[in-house]
């Protein structure tokens, strides 16, 4: 077997290793954590709105 | 403030509304700059050749300067409306704030397919260069692109997933690496060090200047947005920079003078070294054109530093795609323009976790679906229309919010000038974008027309009015 063969054997493995990480995480995050937790990010009080406000 | 406790572990402290987990805020100027720089440098890597086929060496520098100016006033624009609405979601939230739901909504998916659209196309270039890397070294059979496309998105995917501070250093270093490959291989061709093998007189001379006359150079403006499309995307970053007043404005101008410099030193390189038909045939010409003038240069060492600058060039922009499209669906999940449940943050990480897997499929299928040039032309044309934008959202904002109400971390110098060369940049790119691609301009508007329709009489009953608007500013002017 070529040596470029192999890279794409190994292209399509880390493909779907990366793949599953990320789906095995999410399940897990989803299922330890409430709704109400993962999505309670509200646009921040930022620092250049906090600096000067002179109207 | 009561939920605000910024020593808590479960609490970031970020949010005045009862932000239990947000995005992290790590990035410095260096991480904006690689950001917008990132997502554009492929662009002089290749593609922008095309406008040399459609009018001639001195059409595309035209088009490279009128295109440098147009995104110049992009960046001066989006520097002082940016760093004062520093939150993720970049323009669509500055569209939020500023004019209203239905053109954010508009921006917003401007701002998605865009992006998503560019990774598409970076994953098919990043497949395409592994299989010339196969062929280069001696491969004899047809290599299967597949495998490589499809691990640029998930392994570019995982590393967004997993943190932005990592993501958008790795950005940094690849970026700076293909950019001093561009600087390199100028002083190493051009005579500056050594003996030059640039040839501009013969190769630009009678026919070869203007080939296509002054059509060409109209022509030719559809593809010298290439060299700059995608340095807005640095606005994406503001609420995870640390100093969103002072990283968003350092981080794009500094992004955009890079993006001139390169811009420039491409064309200089590439049109003294290949004629003007090979390099103007970015299908079956010259696909990549520094890594050519590399080749031709005879140096096995430029090769070698223009095959890697090519091929970091292409995963950083599909890396700051990811970045970006995952902000802006993020953030319309947030404000419930979509579904509540995109708006979700991971807790450990610290990054819109759903929003980045949600759109792998979608890259996915533009990526191993779609032609390249069909793929390339949308992304072009939702950037476009979000460059039409920008002039009437910073006069809008400078009309409700003059100077003295609010301090910017940036003001802008000339306005309202700026905003008109813009609209009437883009109106000249309508144009010329519609001499060749009349029939997807036409398609794409008739998209966004259906979705707006969609968006006004189903959607915009969920969307969360009262909470949407965060920025602390005073009344606007005349209300």
């Amino acid at each position: 077997m070529a040596t470029w063969n192999i890279i794409e054997y190994g292209a399509w493995a880390l493909s779907a290793l990366f793949g599953v990480l990320m789906i095995a995480d999410w399940i897990k995050t989803d299922s330890t954590n409430s709704e109400e937790v993962l999505t309670s990010s509200r646009e921040g009080e930022l620092e250049a709105m906090s600096e000067d406000r002179r109207g | 403030m009561a939920n605000t406790d910024i020593t808590s572990k479960v609490m970031d402290g970020m949010g005045p509304h009862g932000t239990k987990v947000g995005l992290l805020r790590v990035l410095g100027p260096a991480h904006v700059w690689a950001l917008g720089v990132g997502i554009v440098l492929v662009g002089e890597y290749m593609g922008w050749n095309f406008a040399v086929g459609k009018g001639g060496a001195y059409a595309a520098l035209i088009a490279c300067w009128f295109a440098g100016i147009l995104y110049t006033c992009v960046a001066m624009i989006d520097s002082e409306v940016t760093s004062t609405v520093a939150a993720a979601g970049g323009q669509y939230t500055q569209a939020k704030h500023i004019i209203g739901p239905l053109m954010a909504f508009n921006v917003g998916l401007y701002l998605v397919f865009a992006y998503t659209m560019l990774e598409a196309g970076n994953a098919i270039t990043a497949g395409y260069l592994v299989s010339v890397v196969a062929g280069m070294t001696g491969y004899e059979g047809v290599l299967d692109q597949r495998p490589f496309i499809i691990l640029v998105i998930m392994f570019l995917a995982w590393l967004n997933y997993r943190g932005v501070l990592a993501t958008l250093t790795f950005n940094l270093v690849i970026t700076a690496v293909a950019f001093v490959a561009i600087i390199v291989l100028f002083f190493a061709t051009s005579g500056i060090i050594g003996t030059g093998i640039m040839n501009h007189a013969a190769l630009m001379e009678g026919q070869a200047a203007l080939p296509y006359g002054t059509l060409g150079i109209l022509a030719a403006m559809h593809f010298g947005l290439w060299f700059y499309l995608g340095i807005e995307g640095t606005t994406q970053a503001a609420e995870e920079v640390r100093s969103p007043a002072r990283a968003l404005p350092f981080g794009t101008l500094a992004g955009i003078m890079t993006l001139l410099i390169a811009a420039t030193l491409t064309w200089y390189i590439c049109t003294g070294i290949l004629p003007w038909e090979f390099l103007g045939d970015g299908v079956n010409g010259s696909v990549a054109p520094l890594f050519d003038a590399a080749r031709l240069s005879g140096s096995t060492g430029l090769v070698w530093l223009l095959g890697f600058g090519t091929l970091f060039a292409t995963l950083a922009s599909a890396n700051g795609c990811i970045n970006d499209a995952s902000r802006a669906w993020f953030s319309m999940g947030r404000d419930r323009y979509l579904p509540k449940w995109f708006g979700a943050v991971h807790p450990k990480y610290r990054t819109p976790y759903r929003s980045i897997i949600f759109l792998v499929p979608i890259a996915l299928i533009f990526a191993l679906g779609a032609p390249l040039d069909q793929v390339i032309t949308f992304s072009i044309l939702s950037g476009l229309l979000g460059y039409t934008f920008m002039p009437l959202n910073v006069i809008l904002f400078r009309r409700k919010w003059p100077l003295d109400s609010i301090k910017r971390g940036y003001e802008h110098p000339f306005h309202p000038l700026p905003a008109y060369v813009l609209l009437a940049l883009c109106a000249i790119t309508y144009v010329a974008v519609f001499l060749g691609y009349g029939t997807q301009l036409i398609a794409m508007i008739l998209f966004y027309v259906v979705v707006s329709l969609w968006f006004h009489f189903w959607r915009y009953r969920f969307v969360n009015r009262g909470a949407q608007f965060t920025m602390p500013w005073p009344r606007p002017k005349g209300y």
